[in-house]
C-alpha cells in the first residue's frame, strides 16, 4: 500500500535520508529502528506531508502523495511529543479532532482502557505528562483506520498503560491493520513486532522478519543482534 | 479551515494574556477620559499609545503563539487538512481574538462617554479600524518571522527588531531623508516612503479623519493638500489592504515548502 521511492532529504548539510526504496505491502506490526539520527521520524514525517522530500516520490494506494491531504483521512499517527493548545480541556482537543474528521470513532472504549474518565474536563496545562501522552494515544487511536503509526509510543507510559497499548495493538493487528512503530526500547519490538526495517545513516540496512534479523546476526535476542550491527558500523 | 479558526479562537480567548492586553486598554482609556473631558484629546492620546503599542503587542505575541502551537501544528498536519486550511485557521483565530481584546479595552469606557454622538463616532470607528489594522499585520508579520526561524532566539529577535524598525528607527530615517535633500521637492518621496511603513499609513489615516494639520506632519499635510482628506482617506486605505494581502500570501507560501 505504501511505496517510497528513491526518497532523499537533506536539512542544511545533513543528508538524513539517502535515497531509501521501500515497499510497505504486509500487514501488521513493522518497526522501524536505527540509533538516533538515522532518519526513522524524517521518514514518517515525509509519509505524513510533514516533511517534504528532496528526491524522489512517495505513493499510497498507488497515487502520489505530493500536495494531496485526502489519503492522510486512512491514518492515524500519533507523534512523539503530545502538546496541545493549553486552555482547552482534553474533551474539547478530543471533539475538535472528531470535528475534523468526521469519521467513526471509539474513544469511549479508550478512555475507559486508559482510565481517563477524571481527567477529561481538566485543562491540558494542568495535566501531567503521561496523562497528556495518554490522551496523544487516544486523539491517534480513536478512528477506525488502516494504517497506524506511532512514534516512540512508550515515552512516559506506566506499566499499565504500557500494557493496555499491547493489547490494544494486537487487537487492531487481527483487524487486518498496518502498523508503524519507531522506538528505542528493544524489548517492546520483541513482544509486538512481526517486521523489522531497520535504517543506517539514510539507508536501509535491513527489511524483513524479525527472526531473519536474529538469524543473519547469529544473535538470540534483538538487542544484541542491533548492538553487533552498530558496532561494526560505527556512527 | 473554520473548525480550526473556532478552536483557536477558544483556546486564544481563554488566555490570560488576551485579559491583561484588554484590561490594561480599559484602564487606560478610563484614565485618559478621568484627566481630559475633551473626547478629541483622548483619541488622539490613544492613537499615540496604539500606534506604538499594537505592533509590539501583535508582532511578540503572534511569534510567541506560533513557537509554542509547534506540536499542536504537527498534530493539525497529521489530520486530512490542507496546510492552507490550517494556517489561515490559526492565524484568523490570533488575529481576530486579539483585535476582539483591543476594541473591548477601548469601547466599553468610550460608550458611557457620547460614543455614538455622530462626529465622535466616525473618528472612534477609524480609530478602531486601524487599530484592528495594525494588529492583522503585524501578527501576520509575526507568523511570517516565526515560519522563517526555526530558532526561537533569533524569531523573538528579528521581531524585536521589525517593530523597532517600523515603530522608530524608520521615522528617523525618512526625517534624515528629507533634511538632507530639503533643497528638492520632497512630496513624491514622502509619500513614496509613506507607503512602505503601515505605522505611518494608519497615523495618518487617523489625523485627517481629526483634521488636525498641525499633527499630521509633513506627508499627511501633502497628502491633504493634493489628493483632499477623501482621497488620501481611499489611497491610504488602498495600501494598507495590499499591506494585509501581500504578507499573507508571503505566509502561505511558506507554510507550503516548510518542513515540520
Amino acid at each position: 500500500m505504501i511505496r517510497i521511492e528513491n526518497l532523499h532529504k537533506k536539512f542544511g548539510k545533513n543528508e538524513v535520508l539517502k535515497g531509501i526504496s521501500l515497499n510497505i505491502e504486509h500487514q501488521g506490526i513493522t518497526a522501524i529502528l536505527g540509533p538516533n539520527g538515522s532518519g526513522k521520524t524524517t521518514l514518517i514525517k515525509s509519509f505524513l506531508g510533514m516533511v517534504l522530500p528532496d528526491k524522489g516520490e512517495i505513493y499510497y494506494k498507488n497515487i502520489n502523495i505530493k500536495n494531496h491531504f485526502e489519503y492522510r483521512n486512512d491514518i492515524a499517527h500519533m507523534p512523539q511529543i503530545a502538546h496541545f493548545p493549553e486552555n482547552l480541556t482534553s474533551r474539547e482537543i478530543i471533539n475538535m479532532i472528531i470535528d475534523l474528521r468526521k469519521s467513526k470513532t471509539n474513544e469511549n472504549y479508550l478512555i475507559k482502557l486508559f482510565g481517563l474518565e477524571n481527567e477529561l474536563d481538566k485543562k491540558m496545562v494542568n495535566l501531567s505528562g503521561g496523562t497528556r501522552q495518554k490522551v496523544n494515544f487516544l486523539i491517534a487511536l480513536m478512528y477506525e483506520t488502516p494504517i497506524i503509526i506511532l512514534d516512540e509510543p512508550s515515552n512516559g507510559l506506566d506499566p499499565l498503560a504500557l500494557l493496555r497499548l499491547k493489547e490494544h495493538l494486537q487487537t487492531e493487528k487481527q483487524k487486518g491493520k498496518q502498523i508503524l512503530i519507531t522506538t528505542h526500547i528493544m524489548s517492546f519490538v520483541e513482544e509486538v513486532a512481526d517486521n523489522i526495517i531497520f535504517l543506517l545513516e539514510g539507508n536501509i540496512y535491513f527489511n524483513g522478519k524479525l527472526s531473519e534479523l536474529l538469524e543473519l546476526q547469529n544473535e538470540s535476542k534483538l538487542e544484541r543482534a542491533i548492538a553487533k550491527i552498530l558496532e561494526t558500523h560505527p556512527v | 479551515m473554520w473548525k480550526i479558526f473556532k478552536y483557536s479562537f477558544y483556546d486564544m480567548i481563554r488566555n490570560r494574556w488576551m485579559f491583561i492586553y484588554m484590561a490594561f486598554f480599559l484602564l487606560l482609556t478610563l484614565a485618559l477620559l478621568f484627566l481630559s473631558n475633551d473626547f478629541t484629546k483622548v483619541i488622539i492620546s490613544l492613537t499615540n499609545i496604539i500606534l506604538v503599542l499594537t505592533p509590539l503587542i501583535g508582532i511578540l505575541f503572534g511569534t510567541m503563539y506560533f513557537y509554542s502551537s509547534k506540536e499542536f501544528i504537527e498534530l493539525l498536519m497529521a489530520q486530512p487538512l490542507s496546510r492552507k486550511s490550517i494556517f489561515t485557521g490559526m492565524y484568523l483565530g490570533l488575529a481576530s481574538s486579539f483585535s476582539l481584546s483591543l476594541i473591548l479595552g477601548i469601547s466599553i469606557p468610550l460608550l458611557f462617554y457620547g460614543l455614538f454622538n455622530a462626529a465622535n463616532f466616525s473618528v472612534y470607528l477609524v480609530l478602531c479600524s486601524m487599530s484592528v489594522v495594525l494588529s492583522v499585520v503585524f501578527s501576520l508579520i509575526a507568523f511570517i518571522i516565526a515560519l522563517r526561524f526555526e530558532n526561537k532566539i533569533k524569531g523573538f529577535g528579528v521581531a524585536i527588531f521589525t517593530w523597532l524598525f517600523f515603530a522608530i528607527i524608520y521615522d528617523g530615517i525618512f526625517l534624515l531623508l528629507l533634511l538632507l535633500f530639503k533643497d528638492y521637492p520632497l512630496e513624491n518621496l514622502s509619500i513614496g516612503l509613506t507607503v512602505f511603513n503601515p505605522i505611518d499609513l494608519a497615523r495618518i489615516l487617523i489625523l485627517l479623519k481629526l483634521d488636525i494639520s498641525t499633527m499630521m506632519g509633513y506627508t499627511g499635510a501633502v497628502l491633504q493638500k493634493f489628493l483632499g482628506s477623501g482621497m488620501g482617506s481611499i489611497f491610504i486605505i488602498t495600501i494598507l489592504t495590499f499591506w494585509i494581502i501581500l504578507p499573507f500570501m508571503r505566509m502561505l507560501h511558506l507554510a507550503k515548502n516548510k518542513d515540520f
